[in-house]
């Protein structure tokens, strides 16, 4: 039962084959079993997970019939949760109790899902292997030796690996898509604004968008319509009316247009992953599809404008750990400074002070124009190429990774993970919606189909991808490996 | 552009974190490495490109200014590493 999706699980919930509890039990067994192995949660829930499912058995059995009600999911362990600690991946937060639950939270809790834990992550979502963890990195469920992708990575390897039904992300440059594709299931990346960040730990504020993670699109759909919608609380979210994301899965693909960018099946891309792709194009090809080959000229500089904006907010949005009204403080301060400094060095990890400090410097006095307003510029050729390719095509397709996951380890030089995103980044700095669906399994290990959209396309996106699922299993397959490792 | 040690013991500074000796050398190549990268955006001429602040180019939405969330000062507070008399304590300012 818990290999199902979301959806197989809602029908099987409302005919009464499962209860809540029996399910989020077997989950619950599951974690205990290979969490060590995986380390995908921080934190998992055992008794509130089961008072919950039972709240759930109790709502349905009066009549409730919410498509979510009882179904088993993990929150990134950066979204803040009553009484259950939130620490980001962070020494700084390992002790952080929130006081509330983050708008996503609340709106899963309303629909009656039920938190089953939290997820491992890249400290303070930065990073692409999850090795930035303080809590010790998630391994990936296809090959243990591998990474899950990040920063996302405890969320993609607990969908992978059937520790929970479905689960919460966040991307601020790639960080739901690509662990989604090194792990082999859907994650999606709504655009900028779509759903609330409120009780989001924040990274880098003009990028920042929490997503689902799951098994398929339409599971995708089932969450976005939980998620997606105004939040007052949120100054950035979008006062837009909310689709019924599960309406136009069905929508026949005849005549879509797909774009394929140039600079994304140019020099760096394996063989393997750009067969896998353009095996998929094939796929919607059959299904009445156009292909189009497109340019995004501005592509190349995408990485090094993001190292720009996403550390000079990173250091302004970090500068309230401070050691004063929450979270780790260091023993014996002398005095106030070294109370700061000391708390700061000693509670972020290396790849979080080095984000700090490359963002101090480009904000310092005199740089703020070479820098930030520089990559802001940048920003715009990158959003006009999009706006540009978006006049002739409905959606760009291309790898949502240059190859398959790397080795735990294989990438110390922060640059060499920084260009990880390199398909990934342009999305985010254009605010546009974005998701990785599994597209085959070279060398048996999964690769991603990047679907973007223009703003607010969500709808289409989810629509295209579904229709790819129903043409193909990529999506169904599933880690043999795990089961030699128990 | 590269830095040198004085450069990122400044940055640190102003970023309040400490440097350890051991550490500098190695902070300032990666972080030397790292503006390398941001350098490539300095081959583009932006002269004329308006600066991108918001991918959607909207403004900040405004609400009337009443009071909407109850004080929770007592409960904030429980999670400070040290707070008196519904005070954050730090170590001692000022003479």
């Amino acid at each position: 039962m818990i290999e199902k999706t979301v959806a197989e699980l809602s029908a099987a919930l409302a005919a009464g084959e499962i209860s809540s509890v029996e399910l989020t039990q077997a989950y619950l067994d599951r974690i205990a079993h290979y969490n060590k192995t995986l380390n995908a949660y921080i934190t998992v829930c055992n008794d509130s997970a089961l008072a919950q499912a039972k709240a759930a058995d109790a709502a349905r059995a009066k009549g409730d019939t919410s498509p979510l009600l009882g179904i088993p999911l993990a929150h990134k362990d950066i979204f803040c949760t009553t009484g259950v600690r939130t620490t980001c991946g962070s020494r700084m937060l390992n002790n952080f109790i929130a006081p509330y639950d983050a708008t996503v939270v609340e709106r899963f809790n309303a629909a009656g899902a039920v938190m089953l834990g939290k997820t491992n992550m890249d400290e303070f979502a930065m990073g692409s292997s999850n090795e930035t963890s303080y809590f010790g990195p998630v391994r990936n469920p296809w090959d243990t030796e591998k990474v899950p992708g990040g920063s996302s990575g405890g969320s993609a390897a607990a969908v992978a690996a059937d520790l929970c039904a479905m689960a919460t992300g966040t991307d601020t440059g790639g960080s739901i898509r690509q662990p989604a594709a090194f792990c082999g299931i859907t994650g999606f990346k709504p655009s900028y604004g779509r759903v609330s960040r409120w009780g989001m730990i924040a990274f880098a504020s003009s990028l920042d968008q929490a997503g689902p993670i799951c098994k398929s699109a339409e599971d995708a759909a089932l969450m976005m319509n939980v998620m997606a919608g105004l939040d007052e609380k949120d100054s950035t979210s979008i006062d837009l009316p909310v689709e019924d994301y599960t309406a136009t899965l069905n929508d026949s693909l005849e005549g879509l247009r797909i774009g394929i960018p140039r600079q994304h099946f140019a020099e760096g891309l394996s063989p393997e992953v750009e067969q896998s792709i353009r095996d998929g194009l094939a796929v919607f090809e059959k299904l009445g599809a156009t292909i189009k080959e497109i340019d995004l000229p501005n592509n190349h500089l995408s990485v090094s404008a993001y190292y720009v904006v996403a550390p000079a907010e990173a250091s302004a949005n970090l500068s309230r750990y401070d050691g004063v009204r929450y979270g780790y403080r260091c023993e014996d301060p002398v005095d106030l400074e070294d109370m700061y400094k000391r708390t700061r060095s000693e509670g972020f990890g290396a790849e979080v002070k080095r984000r700090i400090m490359v963002g101090t410097y480009a904000l310092s006095a005199g740089f703020y124009d070479a820098y930030y307003r520089k990559a802001q510029r940048i920003r715009r050729l990158i959003k006009n190429d999009f706006s540009s390719a978006f006049k002739e095509v409905d959606v760009i397709i291309g790898p949502t990774s240059p190859h398959t996951a790397f080795g735990l380890g294989a990438k110390s030089d922060p640059v060499a993970m920084y260009l990880e995103d390199i398909y990934t980044i342009a999305v985010n700095l254009a605010g546009l919606p974005g998701m990785s669906i599994p597209a085959g399994l070279p060398g048996g290990m999964p690769t991603g189909m990047h679907i973007v959209g223009n703003d607010f396309a969500e709808a289409k996106l989810l629509n295209v991808a579904h229709q790819f699922q129903l043409n193909t299993d990529w999506h169904t397959r599933r880690p043999a490996a795990l089961g030699k490792e128990a | 552009m590269a830095l040198d040690k004085s450069e990122v013991e400044k940055i640190a500074h102003l970023a309040r974190l400490q440097l350890s000796e051991d550490d500098v050398g190695e902070v300032t190549k990666r972080i030397t490495d790292i503006l390398a990268l941001i350098d490539q955006m300095q081959s583009v001429d932006t002269e004329n490109v308006d600066p991108l602040a918001h991918p959607l180019d909207v403004v900040q939405r405004l609400r009337e200014d009443e009071v909407t969330e109850h004080n929770q000062r007592d409960e904030l507070q429980k999670l400070a590493p040290l707070s008196e008399d519904g005070l954050f304590l730090v170590p001692k300012v000022i003479e």
